[in-house]
């Protein structure tokens, strides 16, 4: 079974004069009376929430991070050392109070990450997992066969490149750190930037190649 | 971004979201405790963000904050209001018949 590019089936559409709701839509909304009505919640910071992890932060950031690796090595010392305060730095701080640890690729090394739990990404980093990330196919599998995941991926790793996976926790996330393609000698952090792509940062891919 | 990529497929889902990183941000758990719980209804099989719902559910429940019953009476009494309301108008509980 593919892991990749599965889309779950969209709730029904109705096209009734009244309204539906979908059943499950209800329930959160029947929560969200309660929380309220309790004052546990907020409903404006809610929507900031959402906001913020639907439209904000994404793996431009990760990105910005290994680029600034890629071109400090004082940086990507720090990054190796302690990733929680190098990512700080730039601003970049888990609202959890999780710990992130930079893994880097090396020739004849990669890095791949997961949560078999279940979804614990580096969010300050890559934003919100894609949905092959969260799948029970991709959670049980990368650990199981992770070179046969990777070809699905359409990444075919030399036989002799050493494979490890990093299982992600609430307290611990982590960044894969792609090799600086060939070719990208004298660029600038923002173009070495673009050449980021998330896949390459959670290791199911590579950082792309310039053109 | 291609529609697989979307962190969420329907709006009850960042909804859910929302309300438990707002949760855990207010102190009612920690997310060490969320991530057990959501891998605890994962493991059963259901889809990602029907096992997300019913974790939070479950750890309301836990905290006393709210009963199933009161949330399924009241999921109901929403259902009750989105077809008492005119198509394009706001979905609100006080339309709710019950």
């Amino acid at each position: 079974m593919k892991v990749h590019n599965r889309v779950p089936a969209m709730p029904h559409d109705h096209h009734d004069h009244d309204n539906h709701l979908d059943p499950m839509d209800a329930r959160v909304r029947a929560l969200e009376t309660i929380l309220v009505q309790k004052g546990l919640v907020d409903p404006a910071a809610v929507d900031a929430i959402i906001e913020t992890y639907a439209h904000k932060v994404g793996p431009q950031n990760g990105a910005a991070v290994v680029a600034r690796a890629w071109s400090e090595p004082a940086f990507a010392d720090w990054l190796a050392r302690d990733a929680t305060a190098a990512v700080g730095a730039m601003g970049f701080t888990g609202r959890q109070g999780e710990h992130v640890k930079a893994v880097f690729n090396a020739p004849g090394l990669h890095h791949v990450i997961v949560c078999t739990l279940c979804s614990c990404y580096p969010w300050s980093l890559l934003g919100l997992p894609p949905v092959w990330y969260k799948s029970p196919a991709y959670r049980s599998r990368v650990v199981i066969e992770p070179r046969a995941v990777l070809a699905e991926f359409g990444l075919v790793l030399p036989e002799a490149t050493q494979l490890r996976v990093w299982d992600s926790t609430a307290e611990l996330r982590y960044l894969v750190v792609p090799m600086r393609p060939e070719g990208t000698e004298g660029w600038t952090p923002e173009q070495l930037a673009e050449l980021v792509t998330r896949e390459s940062m959670i290791g199911t891919g590579l950082a792309r190649v310039p053109a | 971004m291609s529609a697989p990529d979307q962190p969420f497929l329907a709006p009850w889902q960042a909804q859910v979201f929302g309300l438990t990183v707002a949760l855990s941000e207010a102190g009612l758990f920690n997310w060490p405790d969320w991530t057990q719980a959501l891998g605890a209804q994962l493991a059963t099989g259901a889809e990602y963000w029907d096992a997300w719902l019913q974790a939070l559910e479950v750890i309301l429940t836990q905290k006393g904050v709210a009963v199933p019953d009161e949330i399924a009476a009241l999921a109901h009494r929403w259902q009750d209001a989105a077809h008492a309301t005119p198509h394009g108008q706001p979905i609100l509980l006080e339309n709710a018949s019950g």
